[in-house]
């Protein structure tokens, strides 16, 4: 970005205002659609803003940890497809992918979201592995946020069989069922620019940011899970301040993904 | 990170009069040796230990960039690798990074960039090593605190130094710097990384479950006592050549009372 | 205006130096009012400028420093060489050859190899190109003898001293030539290996102990040692108080 760009940003952000009309404090319009994907158990497309990001939910059979042979297994990944930005190229996942799949998998695991216990099937040996899949299609900021809003929304509209089980063998049933979703997780990111945070940072206030905080709270207003990213530092305080918005802003986005799972 | 909770009997992590596996009590760091210069070949290197943590540090650059295109031109390139040996853990662990490894690879080098005046040397790299030769929780802390030593130790430029510790939740109660017992049965874990000279955060992340009140008690406690392992760093930097000038002195005082 | 520190004092980066109107000399930072060190070091106070003479730190290039450097590749219109900075030098064929020389045809490799030594003097550098050198002057080409020390560049302005005070001694006591590359790449050569060595150690000593007191002293006793005349005089010298 021109340097021009970034004075604009920060000149503008000084008077409270951000380049999209927004509030420092406000996210940008969310369309959050469910079932996109019939293939998958459950799946969502998420629009924040002009960024796009498609998660599919896939539940199949496999084996649990040794350490846990008695939960299911919970597994994200991230794909940063080259469509979704001239950066992204092709390839394995990079830092970033990797960042992000495993900030999205602190969240739905540290806030016990998915009720593992509850997906073994045979002790030791069976047992259901849920995979979730972050598939970025169009990159124009805060993929962290919309990558995790859009992972509970497939989970908590995902639909699995339900079955019996026999001798160790699981027998599907016609009849479907929820996943055992038991927690809401929702994550809120703030930019650091300048001095001031901003939530929900588009791609053009990520270029100037210095650094950015991510803050995962369930819906006991319990942090879960937290990130700090980017070359920059916050203020002792900015930690303080950047988890108080994001706890405050939490409740009104789970309202929404709720909503769109109903749907 | 995925952590793969332990089912093996669990170990009653504080006892009735409120200390801890290891003897600790609630707000008791590990003790930390912290030793540089002690490779040859890199530019500048670190050695730390924390409790059963061994970690090796070091430095090459700046350097020419290879390959070119990743230069800037206004500034070096600050490059990380933050890798566990074979060796270090219980369960044997493959040399190919992992994806844990890959991303404390890039917080670890946000942790550290801001503290390196990488303006100036446009055009090259400065590359980090942290080798994990040995780990017992808290090896990307003490990855940090001795990376800033073999960063300083190597002659570059810096705002200052970064120092980290992680805070713990153990049997309900905040605990500083856990082990990777602790960590294993524990309730949640705050890894943070401060450059005191501006008291600012350079990194922190969380897994777990904290109240806000906790969270408060938690990152209080990690602030501080980053400032307390700064004070060791610098005196860790100071004391090579402190020691060669003591040498020197004592040498020259032998001199004296010889040449009488 | 408050000084924070004294002369000689031992610093570690980001440690507080002063603040107010002080002028920010070598390895330091400002920010805003405060002056602050950017490595580990030793205070030096000019007037109202605070400086840090570094412990370690590489080499970047200045204008008519005189370096030692090695040849690392044969290009169109030069050599590549590599002189223990972040950056390679170009040394061009017209800063070698007296005449103009025809591009083709003309075999580069003849006149330094890859692998050969080269005493060379910067030319041209800035942050934007890499450094420009020259072979032609006194003192400068081929290393055809004589062997290399490598020290920390940080550490050269002691090896040769207050007004090239060091150097001399080190020159005058052990008979050899040494030609010290600013870039911490020092050529000793000598008569006798045993002058060289001596030299060597000196070198090694000095890099050692440079931020120490009473060096110039002490080099002076250790390399007069050798000869038996001046005994007596040495132990003089070493028993003095510095």
């Amino acid at each position: 970005m021109a340097r021009i760009g970034q004075k604009t940003i920060e000149d503008m952000l000084a008077l409270g205002k951000r380049m999209d009309n927004r509030g420092p404090h406000e996210f940008r319009e969310m369309k959050l659609e469910t079932g996109v994907v019939e293939r998958a158990c459950g799946s969502a497309l998420i629009n924040l803003g002009k960024t796009k990001v498609l998660v599919g939910v896939k539940v199949q059979q496999g084996e649990p940890f040794p350490d846990t042979p008695d939960e299911g297994v919970l597994t994200v990944n991230a794909e940063l497809v080259p469509l979704a930005s001239p950066s992204f190229e092709p390839g394995p996942p990079n830092e970033n992918a990797i960042e992000l799949a495993r900030v999205v998998d602190r969240g739905i695991r540290e806030s016990k979201a998915i009720d593992l216990k509850s997906l073994c099937i045979q002790l030791g040996k069976k047992t259901f592995v849920v995979f979730v899949d972050v598939y970025v299609l169009d990159h124009d900021g805060n993929l962290i946020d919309a990558s995790s809003i859009a992972s509970l929304a497939a989970l908590l509209s995902a639909k699995i069989n339900k079955y019996d089980v026999e001798d160790g063998e699981v027998v599907f049933k016609q009849e479907l069922k929820p996943l055992p979703i038991q927690s809401q997780p929702i994550a809120i990111t703030l930019a650091k620019i300048d001095k001031a945070l901003v939530v929900d940072p588009s791609l053009d206030e990520e270029q100037v940011m210095s650094a950015r905080l991510t803050v995962i709270s369930d819906n006991h207003g319990r942090i879960c899970a937290m990130q700090k990213g980017g070359s920059g530092t916050l203020a002792v305080e900015e930690v303080r301040e950047g988890i108080k918005l994001a706890l405050s802003k939490a409740p009104e986005i789970r309202s929404k993904v709720i909503e769109a799972a109903k749907a | 990170m995925n952590k793969v909770k332990s089912r093996e009997k669990p170990v009653e992590l504080i006892d009735k009069n409120g200390l801890r596996i290891d003897g600790r009590k609630l707000d008791e760091l590990r003790p930390i040796k912290m030793e540089i210069g002690l490779l040859d070949k890199a530019d500048g290197s670190a050695y730390i230990e924390q409790g059963k943590n061994k970690i090796l540090a070091a430095v090459y650059g700046p350097r020419e960039a290879h390959p070119k295109h990743i230069a800037l031109p206004h500034r070096a390139v600050l490059r990380c690798r933050y890798h566990m040996a074979p060796f270090s853990v219980t369960e044997r662990k493959s040399p190919a990074p992992s994806r844990r490894e890959q991303e404390l690879s890039k917080v670890i080098r946000e942790a550290l960039e801001p503290a390196v005046l990488s303006e100036y040397y446009p055009r090259t790299t400065i590359d980090l090593f942290i080798e994990v030769l040995q780990s017992d929780g808290g090896s990307r802390c003490a990855g940090i605190t001795g990376a800033s030593l073999a960063l300083a130790d190597a002659g570059i430029p810096m705002r200052g130094l970064v120092a980290a510790c992680a805070v713990g939740k153990i049997a309900g109660k905040i605990a500083l710097d856990l082990s990777d017992a602790e960590d294993k049965q524990g309730e949640a874990d705050l890894p943070v990384a401060v450059m005191p000279r501006s008291n600012t955060v350079t990194l922190i992340q969380m897994d777990g479950s904290l109240t806000p009140e906790e969270f408060e008690t938690a990152f209080e406690m990690a602030v501080r006592t980053c400032h307390a392992i700064h004070e060791q760093q610098k005196t860790t930097l100071k004391q090579r050549y402190l020691s060669i000038k003591e040498e020197v002195e004592e040498k020259n005082e032998q001199g004296k009372s010889e040449g009488q | 205006m408050t000084l924070y520190v004294e002369r000689k004092q031992l610093v570690a980066p980001g440690e507080i130096l002063a603040e107010g109107k002080y002028t920010s000399g070598e390895n330091t930072h400002r920010e805003g009012d405060k002056l602050f060190s950017s490595k580990v070091g030793v205070v030096e106070i000019d007037g109202d400028k605070l400086g840090v003479v570094p412990i370690k730190g590489c080499y970047v290039p200045r204008v008519d420093d005189v370096v030692v450097g090695r040849i690392v590749d044969i290009v169109m219109s030069g050599w590549m060489v590599g002189i223990d900075a972040p950056y390679p030098a170009l040394l061009p064929a017209s800063e070698v050859f007296e005449q103009r020389v025809p591009r083709s045809g003309m075999d580069l490799s003849k006149t330094f190899g890859v692998g050969d030594l080269v005493v060379s003097k910067v030319l041209a550098f800035d942050r934007t190109r890499d450094p420009l050198i020259t072979a032609k002057g006194p003192g400068l080409g081929k290393v055809t003898s004589g062997r290399i020390v490598k020290i920390s560049p940080a550490k050269i302005p002691r090896l040769i001293g207050k007004k090239g005070s060091m150097i001399a001694i080190l020159k005058k006591e052990t008979g050899a030539h040494i030609m010290v590359g600013q870039n911490g790449t020092v050529l000793v050569s000598g008569k006798h290996p045993d002058a060289e060595n001596t030299a060597i150690q000196a070198i090694r000593m000095i890099e050692r102990e440079a931020h120490t007191q009473g060096l110039t002293d002490r080099i002076q006793a250790r390399l007069g040692t050798g000869r038996k005349g001046e005994q007596s005089e040495v132990t003089r010298e070493t028993s003095r108080v510095d």
